[in-house]
């Protein structure tokens, strides 16, 4: 509230038009490094200017004037020779975008480029949330609990190999492109787990994490709006973000959906999850594809969030909705959480000899032992019970969900 | 156009019908691969392709001293050698992998798909 408006209003053109600066930059250039350290100084120039000049009528205009300039004065400088020329020809460059596929924004271009099935699943994330999300380094390296220099090392790879592989800067064809989102959408998905699960460490960042994640994914589906993948992931994600505050107990302790607080829940995000979910429903009754992965756990949180209490949970169409996701992809994990709906369905005993099946393939998953361990406590096994939650405890990375484990165990009378 | 090397690798030493289950898979294979390069020239990507005799048949060599010192194997030690490249030339990664996927398919071995350097990349390397 006392922040002078300049700061706002560079705050929020950081939040708004970072991602879109570089992105331009980067179609006009061909160069990554260029187009980020020149929308860096552009930022930089607005911080020292609005104060006194005021803020711009249009900020995202100027700061891709101020940014351009700035990366034709690089040019420049780092040649005399060739690239003044080709500088020179980019001043004069004021043609729209060439149509490269389906979709023309240079940020889905961008985000394309950034999620390379060519380069390694970490520079993805990491580039994704530099070059579109405006993150520093400092703080992808602290959400990631990586090294800082470790992170920025990964970024310089990644853009050395984008340069000299000739990555390109362009949304695939309209065939690749599906299989191509898949990708993107992997990424966003992990940097929003990643804010809402985080595998250790302090939180302050993560939560940004989760909200960048839905910013990202919000921006995919202005850009790609009939692909239901992308809608049925921006769901998923409003749905799961919408328990946030009921989630971890004042004394930092994770609250399991059974026994959160549903009042605290954001509606708004639920109303705006559902909303798309229904979107999806009769865009697949109309005779579109079926659903994915993404949109079946849409749909799974959109059972969830509808039960006033846990007890009022449809969990037949929960089940039904885990069939369909097995049929799709018949992993261990899927049918993990399937065998979590089962228990309530048709009772512990039969979930318990589906978890059992799964034992080997998923050891070193705490999440198997949660379960098993839960499963147990319901059957009375209290020893087994307990064995399973150490086991657990050992493998859970969260802090907030080592201290839940371990108040359960606690609670398991002797046998 | 950017150039790009794609490498197949191979045991050291062959088994029999070059580590191919039999002769008409190994034939086959080559036949595949000949059509492949077939189709990298019609379209214009083909710069040159060819395979290697095994690893073992190397020598290197070391002209750096007074006289020259040889011996016998390839350079690097490793398990698996360069058997084969095609050098094509593609406008971007994606047609390269595309192609490499083909030529993968072709000669039923996974191929690496490396850039070459440019007079750009070279200038880079120098600095400013």
């Amino acid at each position: 509230m006392t922040e002078a408006p300049y700061d706002e209003a560079l705050a929020r053109a950081h939040h708004d038009e970072w991602g879109r600066v570089v992105a331009g930059l980067a179609r006009r250039f061909g160069d990554l490094d260029v187009a980020e350290e020149a929308a860096a100084e552009a930022f930089a120039t607005a911080a020292e200017r609005w104060p006194v000049d005021g803020v711009p009528p249009n900020p995202g205009g100027w700061l891709t004037t101020t940014a351009t300039r700035r990366a034709i004065d690089r040019l420049r400088r780092e040649s005399k020779r060739d690239v003044k020329h080709q500088a020179a020809h980019m001043l004069l460059d004021d043609s729209p975008p060439e149509p490269t596929g389906p979709v023309e924004d240079d940020r889905l271009r961008l985000m394309f480029t950034c999620c390379h099935p060519a380069l390694a699943m970490e520079a993805r994330t990491a580039l994704t949330l530099r070059l579109l999300g405006g993150l520093t380094v400092a703080e992808i390296a602290h959400a990631f609990l990586v090294p800082e220099t470790t992170l920025a090392q990964r970024i310089t790879r990644a853009k050395a190999k984008i340069k000299a592989a000739h990555i390109p800067y362009a949304v695939p064809s309209a065939g690749d492109v599906r299989e191509r989102l898949a990708g993107v959408l992997a990424v966003l998905y992990l940097v929003f787990n990643e804010g809402y699960l985080a595998s250790g460490g302090t939180h302050a960042v993560r939560i940004d994490l989760s909200d960048e994640a839905i910013r990202l994914c919000r921006l995919l589906r202005t850009l790609v709006p009939d692909d239901g993948e992308v809608t049925g992931l921006l769901a998923l994600m409003l749905l799961t973000d919408a328990r946030r505050a009921a989630r971890v107990s004042r004394s930092g302790e994770l609250v399991t959906l059974e026994e959160q607080d549903r009042g605290v829940w954001d509606r708004r995000l639920i109303e705006e999850g559902h909303a798309l979910v229904r979107e999806r429903l009769s865009a697949v009754a109309a005779g579109g594809p079926a659903p994915g992965r993404y949109q079946l756990l849409a749909a799974i949180n959109a059972v969830h969030t509808a039960a006033p209490a846990a007890r009022d949970t449809d969990w037949s169409q929960v089940v039904a909705l885990y069939d369909r996701l097995v049929a799709l992809d018949p992993s261990p994990i899927v049918r993990l959480n399937r065998a979590v709906a089962l228990a309530e369905l048709d009772g512990p005993h039969v979930a318990l000899a589906e978890v059992d099946r799964l034992a080997e393939a998923l050891d070193g998953y705490h999440a198997l032992h949660v379960t098993r361990a839960d499963l147990l406590r319901r059957l009375g096994r209290s020893a087994a019970a307990r064995a399973s939650y150490d086991r657990a405890i050992e493998l859970a990375a969260n802090p907030a969900e080592r201290t839940y484990l371990e108040r359960r165990r606690d609670q398991l009378t002797g046998e | 156009m950017p150039r790009y090397m794609l490498s197949v690798y191979g045991p050291a030493e062959r088994p029999e019908f070059g580590g191919y289950p039999d002769k008409e898979a190994m034939l086959q294979a080559f036949a595949d691969t000949g059509a492949f390069n077939e189709k990298l020239e019609r379209e214009g990507y083909f710069v040159f392709a060819d395979g290697l005799e095994a690893a073992t048949t190397a020598t290197t060599v070391d002209g750096q001293g007074e006289t020259p010192v040889l011996t016998d194997g390839p350079y690097v030690e490793t398990k698996e050698y360069l058997g084969g490249f095609w050098v094509i030339d593609a406008p971007d990664l994606d047609v390269a992998l595309t192609l490499a996927a083909e030529g993968s398919k072709a000669c039923r071995g996974k191929v690496e798909v490396r850039p070459f350097q440019t007079e750009e990349s070279f200038k880079d390397m120098l600095g400013p």
